[in-house]
């Protein structure tokens, strides 16, 4: 079993929905994003989801636009990015880590090089944005060869035909989007959640994972009861942006809130 | 302007592209967050019923020609051929439509696309504004809230065409983010349909983006070459030698080229920004320093640095102003069937004042990029060859901007 199906089996057999935390890479610099990604790790969490930062991310929020230009400004590039993981690896060697990014800067590196220097660097999994799975042959087979598991979003407007085609070509996860929307904090979660998660499971014996807005323990919860995991991402982004001119307080208080957010796993 | 490189045959038929999944060979496809995946198939279904509606044709047909005001002149340039003393130089005159350029054409066709979608709500990215301006002309008329995204340096240099934006009713979103130019307009008006996909139409300004969007717009800008047909057979008994049009995105060039793709014996040039010159962040010479990359729905040639971070463009004028260039042109220039080359920003400010002085007729400044590269060309050839440019749109909208360049208070 893969890193990714451990940690949700894991989770399983601990009755609670796996949290998958989504940060920036080099937000707000190579060495406090990398304190704050081991801050993750010890608040608990069970798959650490890097953004690789991307002049142009247009299915992302405000929030996730302005750390991509921070990270971007710092320095961030692909081979620091992959750098960053490196680092992260010998931390926590079970812990999943994907990458949540853009078509364009896995195709500019030529897509199987990309692949095989994700994998070698310690990545588990691709989310590409904007890449159907239509568009998806190339990164398909690079990615069954390189052993790299792959991740598709489906949304509240996907058509019962095209979700048997995402999960005909996911091997990792399914990422629920609850809202039509870019990334960002929201006030309320959807309620129809357990309905929307049934219809994809009916396709697919992957976990199902929830995010887009989920910022609160309450949030948490709710989507614990309903999927085999939940993705908070804005709301750590937003600690990292109200912290930038104190950057040694930083990874402390995105351990605190990232624990309390945890707690909020459990289901039943 | 660098010497373009003849065109060789090997002509395609040109309906034949894009495929049923949207590619134009390598190029095109359809590259956008899962949400908007049903949109865009929405869209392509509707497309392809209304394209075959007789009913629609109509439709489309009256309102170009009461509302828009087609068909549009070929005009023989007169004294600017005798300016250049070599070919003769013909402009097809979109700039005399209504709203100030050849926008229109798709503005009204898509805007007639998303009332038999049931969309009430329509969202546009502009860049020189002059696809703004024609999107609130058409929801005014239909009846339709429009929500125009801008980048803020364009709502500066553009501003005459902001005020017109928000007469018509629409309301104009300044956007702040990277260069605050036409690229930052697409990524905030894509996000906003991603948000309001269900009610929302988006519509595109020109031959780019995801399937069905490049297909589409070429078509309803289709006419500006089927009237050129016509007229300069007209008046000449024979077609061109050469056309020119200036791409930013490349609609008004789609539209003038399609129905000469193929007629080997006419040469189809796109004339992109040459700026302050080709260097990094100088200019928007997609070709000229371009590879091959995906942004914003589809896979084309793309201004970017090695590591795939999309680079900073400049161009006087906003409208050409695009990391990115549509993914047809990058195809036909592939097959050596469009030639591409480039006006720089001091070959534009003289191209500008030379057509306004000879001819009496203030060009937009994108367009002059096409006229800036007709009148060198005229120069080199004989007065027994024929070329025509794309005037695409008027420079209403630049003189501001021209005075201030040229030290001249307007």
């Amino acid at each position: 079993m893969d890193r990714i199906a451990q940690a949700f089996a894991r989770a399983r057999a601990e009755k609670r929905a796996a949290f998958i935390a989504y940060l920036c890479a080099g937000d707000p610099d190579f060495d406090t994003s990398l304190a704050a990604c081991r801050a993750l790790i010890e608040a608990g969490i069970d798959v650490l989801e890097l953004g690789v930062p991307f002049s142009d991310p247009l299915a992302d929020g405000l929030t996730n636009q302005l750390a991509a230009q921070r990270a971007l400004a710092s320095g961030m590039t692909s081979a620091r990015v992959f750098e960053l993981v490196r680092r992260l690896r010998p931390l926590a060697p079970a812990l999943p880590i994907v990458f949540y990014t853009y078509y364009n800067l896995v195709f500019t590196h030529g897509v199987e090089g990309y692949v095989r220097q994700a994998q070698a660097a310690g990545v588990d999994g691709l989310l590409t944005l904007d890449l159907p799975p239509e568009e998806a042959g190339e990164m398909l087979a690079a990615c069954r060869a390189g052993e790299l598991r792959t991740i598709f979003i489906v949304a509240p407007t996907t058509s019962e035909e095209r979700l048997q085609v995402i999960c005909r070509a996911a091997t990792g996860f399914i990422y629920y989007v609850s809202r039509e929307g870019v990334t960002g904090v929201r006030g309320e979660m959807a309620c129809d959640l357990p309905q929307s998660v049934a219809r994809i499971k009916r396709h697919t014996a992957l976990p199902v994972v929830v995010g887009f807005g989920v910022s609160t323990r309450a949030h948490v919860r709710q989507v614990a009861q309903a999927a085999d995991g939940v993705v908070v991402g804005s709301a750590l982004v937003n600690v990292i942006r109200d912290n930038l001119d104190n950057r040694p307080a930083l990874p402390a208080r995105l351990r605190a809130v990232a624990a309390e957010l945890v707690a909020g796993t459990p289901c039943g | 302007m660098p010497a373009t490189a003849t065109a060789s045959s090997g002509m395609i038929d040109r309906f034949s592209l894009p495929d049923a999944t949207g590619h134009f060979g390598q190029y095109g496809g359809v590259y956008v967050p899962e949400t908007l995946m049903s949109a865009l198939q929405e869209l392509e279904r509707a497309y392809a019923q209304a394209k075959s509606d007789p009913a629609f044709r109509t439709e489309l047909k009256h309102h170009l020609a009461q509302f828009a005001g087609r068909p549009t002149p070929l005009y023989f340039a007169e004294r600017l051929t005798r300016h250049c003393g070599g070919a003769k130089i013909y402009l097809k005159r979109e700039d005399l439509l209504h709203t100030g350029a050849h926008k229109i054409n798709n503005a009204l066709g898509q805007a007639l696309l998303a009332r038999r979608m049931g969309k009430k709500r329509i969202i546009a990215e502009t860049g020189a504004g002059q696809h703004g301006v024609a999107t609130a002309a058409v929801c005014a008329r239909f009846d339709l809230e429009c929500v125009v995204y801008m980048g803020a340096v364009d709502m500066e240099r553009q501003a005459l065409n902001v005020f017109r934006m928000r007469l018509m009713g629409a309301e104009v979103r300044g956007v702040t983010a990277g260069q605050q130019t036409l690229k930052e307009a697409i990524n905030e008006a894509m996000r906003d349909w991603v948000t309001n996909v269900r009610s929302t139409h988006y519509i595109l300004g020109t031959v780019y983006g995801a399937h069905p969007y490049p297909m589409m717009v070429r078509d309803f800008h289709r006419v500006i070459g089927q009237e050129a047909k016509e007229q300069i057979l007209a008046s000449e008994g024979r077609l061109p030698d050469e056309m020119a049009a200036c791409v930013g995105g490349g609609s008004n060039a789609m539209g003038l080229f399609f129905e000469f793709l193929e007629e080997p014996a006419v040469r189809l040039v796109g004339v992109e920004a040459g700026g302050r010159g080709i260097r990094r962040g100088e200019h928007a010479a997609r070709f000229e320093g371009g590879r091959l990359g995906v942004l914003q729905g589809c896979k084309t040639f793309i201004l970017q640095d090695l590591d795939g971070q999309i680079e900073l463009t400049h161009s006087v004028s906003a409208g050409l102003d695009y990391a990115a260039v549509g993914p047809e042109h990058a195809f036909y220039r592939d097959r050596g069937r469009i030639a591409f080359s480039y006006a720089t920003d001091a070959e534009v400010m003289e191209a500008f004042q030379l057509c306004s002085r000879t001819e009496g007729i203030i060009p937009a400044l994108e367009s002059t990029h096409a006229l800036a590269y007709v009148v060198k060309r005229a120069r080199e050839l004989g007065p027994d060859k024929i070329l025509v440019a794309s005037l695409s749109g008027r420079g209403d909208k630049d003189v501001q901007q021209v005075a201030r360049m040229l030290g001249t208070p307007a």
